[in-house]
């Protein structure tokens, strides 16, 4: 394509159809991107409204405490029943529809076809139907605040009983998870199908970036565990509008009045389909941020990555048992020792692999020459982060310590070391790494240092005092922040930093989205490659890629990391070169 | 000791010494792993910074290192798991002390509060039936069936005896809870539907907080209740008073 | 800009994209009833009682509806093969057949339902006529969305046929293999409600 290319765009179909209606895997990319980064904005903001409410119990909400209502905030003072809508909607918006869009939808959208050398996804239409079903989730989970009663309070967990007899919104909450589970699905057929058949010729297997494997065995972790959760959605949908009672045992007594239901079900059941679900799908928010991380890291050590072949082995194992594990979230449920041992065995088993893709990861950039560019420091900052989440991920893993630590902040510290300064970092390294290949600018070095900086320190004066709050027996979901416990007494100056640390968090992501308005406007222009790196979408096409991606269809000559070889003309060998 | 250093609450009972043990025990793992690993990292960092180190090394780390060092890991989680935290466990769930040797009392939660129910002298609950449940009649107790008569009800005060074993059957009325005092290291989920037992042996005279872990709706942050552990004389002096003001 | 191995087979994996799409779709079909079916052991384990499906249910009219949904498997294979024999006239025959019999099927649940209702038995009664009822009416939902794409695929087929027959037998194929699953799902319930 030559320097017209985009007038004749222009003259095909309206400004409308090429944006909101694109078939185009890029341009759906950058909308998933895009409206998952404004839920992650919507679901941080939520919980800066929460952190005011634990650091100053029963103070009035500055700022926007008086546009909150009299059924929310009255006088500015947030009640519980609104703590809860705020605690369960931060949890599903962060998850569903901020991380896992923005890092499958969006990363995964957009790079897949690029790395491996095709025009688009296999089934472009049913991409933009995906999108549209996980637009309409969010539009069904946001509106579910002005349903009466508010939005779903049940946690994002939603046990039933508690879950059945809450007010309308929950029943949102399950109409919208349909939506999003149809969305997810749509979508992981795409990508196993586009990854398995459009691969470009000579790039095996074995020559995928680890990005794309990354995505693969998500894409298998979405496909194979969501229906569950959407069978248990399904029920206690039944339970909330048909009156059934499978998740109900018989015999229940709600303020004073017994319930006229049938009864006969389980509420353990529930349990069991979901955490069926969601502990793959921790997985599916840690995978692409892995994957992410891996291609920085070679390409800013200037080195391959260690131990490729073992780190592919390790997810397809860890995607593989992650199916193995997840009644260790429900050691406390009334399990026996047999059970309880199947779990904990193979929770610590889990943990190896993961181990295993950490190590590699620092052990590639031994002899490297390394480059602390914006994204490189993201991402190299997620590693001791993600240690972290792991790290404490073993005293959950052992039911005799989860027993003093369950349903305390130390498992809020723990999964949020794995997905905030985990998963996030990796993102906005991701963001900063690929931002020249979307727009064909730069982003400001500069903002990068500042927001990096002050997210990272930030983001552990929140989450580390979690650690000491959970030891201490600080449960999670305290609408009070405990101030009322005798136990918890001298607690709550931690409280008071994390709020103080969230709301300056908050400032630092400014920083990021007046970084990204600039730098389209003013960002330096580059090449097609301008970090000198070796995987297709920067050694083969230009920034950015125009419609169709390639102008021939390249073909893949080596692996995805041959940075640095010996005797080669420059430091990278790029996977196309002759 | 260990709790101490890990600001956890006093212990109470007489098994928290081994959880106790095993949370010190990961922890150091933890800690060793952590400044190990970190360290390395921030060597490397350094080290092989573009600006000193501009060339780098294709073949790079040739050790085999990391790979002992997983290993050491595996074989530490299972040191931990066969060694302290499955044995923990069964004891926990199997090794129920006789109920004539324990003192069996019966915990209904309910939003938002802790029902506590004693058999009485004569160590047998009376017949309970959700239709009678009432303000004044929580538990639903029949006090007209046999056993009835010397039945202690209480709300979020569970007096106990230390140093002799408890059994806590617990259940809930409505939605799911969880019985938890940190002090004695004691948590389980009170599942609709089924009765699951729950036991330990305050060994530590004092008054410790009985809370709610998990959520229950709007007032779970004030479903509290206070355990006091008292002497045994203390404790008979009690229940008779409870006895005579019912 | 053409998406490659769309109608024909990649060399080295063997199938087309839409093959491994509807294999896949289908994998995720199976984690979803297969939930299901666990949720029924669940349950029904957990039940001091459980009623015989016989006493309850309509088992001719169950049984009718098996054979209706087999035969329709039958006609949706032979459907498939005259398009493979380039058969146009047999195909909207058999593809005709295969959304009658699928319409009956319907038509005879949305009978059985309204007998149930009459008797008052709803979801609402035990866990038994819960199960009854989503089930069912997940697969009901899942025939009548079989429906649709058949119809379509008898409406659209003719244009589809003038410009590329391949495309049109592969659609059909996949057509097929949902159809199939379908059924089998049916196979499954039909016991697990009905007879046991
Ligand atoms: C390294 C291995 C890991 C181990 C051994 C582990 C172990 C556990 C355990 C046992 C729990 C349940 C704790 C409790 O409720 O008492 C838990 C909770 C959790 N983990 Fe992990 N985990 C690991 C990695 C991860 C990763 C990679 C993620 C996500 C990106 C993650 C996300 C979560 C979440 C979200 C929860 C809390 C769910 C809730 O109750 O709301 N974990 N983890
Ligand atoms: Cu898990
Ligand atoms: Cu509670």
């Amino acid at each position: 394509m030559t320097t017209q290319s985009s007038d004749a765009h222009a003259a095909v179909p309206p400004f409308w159809r090429r944006t909101l209606f694109s078939t185009d895997h890029k341009v759906i990319g950058i909308q998933y991107a895009i409206t998952a980064m404004v839920f992650l904005l919507v679901g941080f903001f939520l919980m800066m409204l929460m952190r005011w409410q634990l650091a100053y119990p029963g103070r009035p909400i500055p700022l926007v405490g008086g546009l909150l209502g009299a059924t929310r905030a009255p006088g500015g003072i947030m009640l519980p029943e609104f703590y809860n809508q705020l605690g369960a909607m931060h949890g599903t918006i962060m998850i569903f529809l901020g991380v896992v869009p923005l890092a499958v939808g969006g990363f995964g959208n957009y790079l897949v076809p690029l790395q491996i050398g095709a025009p688009d996804m296999a089934f472009p239409r049913l991409n933009l139907a995906s999108y549209w079903a996980f637009a309409a989730g969010g539009v069904v989970m946001i509106a579910s605040f002005f349903a009466p009663g508010g939005a779903a309070s049940s946690g994002w967990t939603s046990y039933p009983p508690l879950a059945d007899i809450a007010t309308t919104g929950q029943t949102f909450w399950l109409a919208g998870m349909v939506l999003l589970i149809t969305s997810s699905l749509l979508g992981s057929i795409n990508f196993i199908t586009t990854i398995v058949q459009l691969r470009a010729p000579g790039l095996s297997f074995m020559r995928l970036p680890f990005f794309v494997w990354s995505q693969l065995v998500t894409s298998f972790l979405l496909l194979l565990a969501f229906p569950p959760l959407e069978a248990a959605a399904v029920l206690q949908l039944m339970d909330r509008v048909a009156g059934t009672s499978f998740y109900l045992p018989s015999g229940l007594v709600v303020g004073g009045k017994a319930m006229a239901v049938a009864g006969g079900g389980s509420p353990l059941l529930w349990q069991h389909l979901f955490w069926f679900l969601a502990h793959p799908e921790v997985y599916v928010l840690i995978l692409p941020a892995m994957g992410i991380v891996a291609e920085i890291i070679a390409n800013s050590s200037r080195k391959p990555l260690w131990g490729y072949r073992l780190m592919v082995y390790s997810v397809v194992f860890l995607g593989f048992m992650s199916f193995l594990v997840w009644a260790h979230h429900m050691f406390l449920t009334g399990m026996g020792t047999t059970m309880s041992a199947f779990f904990q065995t193979t929770t610590m088993i889990i943990s190896i692999p993961s181990v295993v893709v950490l190590s590699s990861l620092v052990v590639s950039l031994w002899g490297g020459a390394i480059r602390f560019t914006t994204p490189a420091l993201f991402a190299l900052a997620f590693l001791p982060m993600f240690g972290i989440g792991g790290l404490t991920g073993l005293p959950l893993g052992l039911a005799a310590t989860d027993i003093h630590l369950h349903d305390t902040y130390y498992v809020i510290g723990h999964f949020h070391y794995v997905v905030a300064p985990g998963t996030i970092f990796a993102l906005f390294a991701g963001v900063y790494y690929w931002f020249p290949k979307a727009t064909g600018r730069m982003m400001n070095a500069r903002l990068g240092a500042i927001h990096f900086w002050g997210s990272f320190v930030t983001m552990n004066l929140i989450f580390m005092p979690m650690f000491i709050q959970g030891l201490a027996g600080m449960n999670r979901r305290l609408y009070d922040a405990g101030v009322q416990d005798p136990h918890l007494q001298g607690l709550q100056p931690w409280s008071v930093l994390q709020g103080w640390s969230a709301w300056a968090l908050g400032v630092f992501q400014l920083v990021f989205i007046v970084n990204v308005f600039w730098s389209l406007r003013k960002g330096s222009r580059v090449d097609a490659n301008p970090w000198q790196a070796t995987t297709l979408e920067w050694a083969a096409t230009s920034s950015p890629p125009p419609h169709g991606n390639f102008a021939v269809i390249p073909t893949v000559r080596r692996g995805p990391y041959e940075y640095s070889v010996p005797g080669a003309p420059a430091d990278f060998t790029p996977q196309n070169a002759i | 000791m260990i709790a101490r250093w890990l600001g956890m609450p006093v212990a109470a009972a007489a098994g928290a010494a081994r959880l106790d043990l095993t949370m010190g025990l990961v922890h150091a793992l933890m800690l060793v792993l952590f400044l190990g690993w970190g360290g390395f990292f921030v060597y490397t960092l350094v080290r092989f910074r573009a600006g000193r180190h501009p060339r780098a090394d294709y073949a790079g780390a040739r050790s085999k290192v990391s790979t002992w060092i997983e290993i050491a890991v595996a074989v530490a989680e299972g040191l931990l798991l066969v060694g302290l935290s499955i044995p923990a466990w069964a004891s926990r769930v199997s090794g129920l002390p006789p109920e004539h040797e324990a003192v069996v009392v019966r915990v209904v939660a309910e939003q938002f509060a802790w029902n506590i129910h004693y058999p009485g002298p004569d160590g047998v609950f009376g017949t309970t039936r959700p239709e009678l449940v009432s303000p004044s009649n929580p538990t639903g107790l029949d006090r007209t069936s046999p056993h009835a008569a010397d039945d202690v009800v209480t709300v979020n005060q569970l007096h106990l005896p230390v140093d002799r074993p408890v059994i806590v059957q617990l259940s809930t009325k409505d939605v799911i809870h969880s019985f938890s005092v940190p002090n004695f290291r004691v948590k389980q989920d009170a599942i609709p539907g089924l009765m699951i037992p729950v036991w330990f042996v305050p060994n530590r005279l004092g008054q410790y907080d009985l809370v709610c872990a998990q959520l229950c709706g709007l007032g779970h942050y004030r479903m509290r209740g206070t355990v006091t552990v008292e002497t045994p004389e203390a404790f008979d002096a009690w229940i008779r008073t409870r006895e005579a003001t019912r | 800009m053409e998406i490659p191995y769309s109608t024909t087979a990649r060399p080295d994996t063997g199938v087309t994209n839409s093959k491994l799409g509807i294999w896949l779709f289908l994998a995720s079909e199976v984690m979803l009833f297969g939930s299901l079916f666990s949720a029924y052991v669940l349950l029904r384990v957990g039940a001091p009682s459980w009623p015989h499906g016989w006493a309850i249910m309509n088992v001719p009219l169950g049984a009718l509806n098996t054979a209706v949904l087999i035969t329709s498997s039958v006609t949706m294979v032979l459907a498939w093969v005259a398009l493979k024999e380039r058969d146009l006239s047999r195909y909207w025959l058999w593809m005709g057949f295969t959304v009658l019999l699928g319409v009956m099927f319907l038509s005879i649940k949305a009978f059985e339902y309204a007998d149930k209702f009459q008797q008052g038995l709803y979801p609402s009664t035990n866990t038994f006529m819960g199960l009854y009822f989503t089930l069912t009416g997940l697969h009901a939902l899942h025939v009548a969305a079989g429906v649709v794409v058949n119809t379509w695929l008898l409406g659209a087929g003719f244009t589809m046929w003038e410009r590329d027959p391949d495309r049109l037998t592969h659609r059909v194929e996949a057509a097929g293999l949902y159809w199939h699953f379908v059924d089998i799902v049916w196979i499954v319930l039909f016991p697990l409600l009905y007879l046991l």
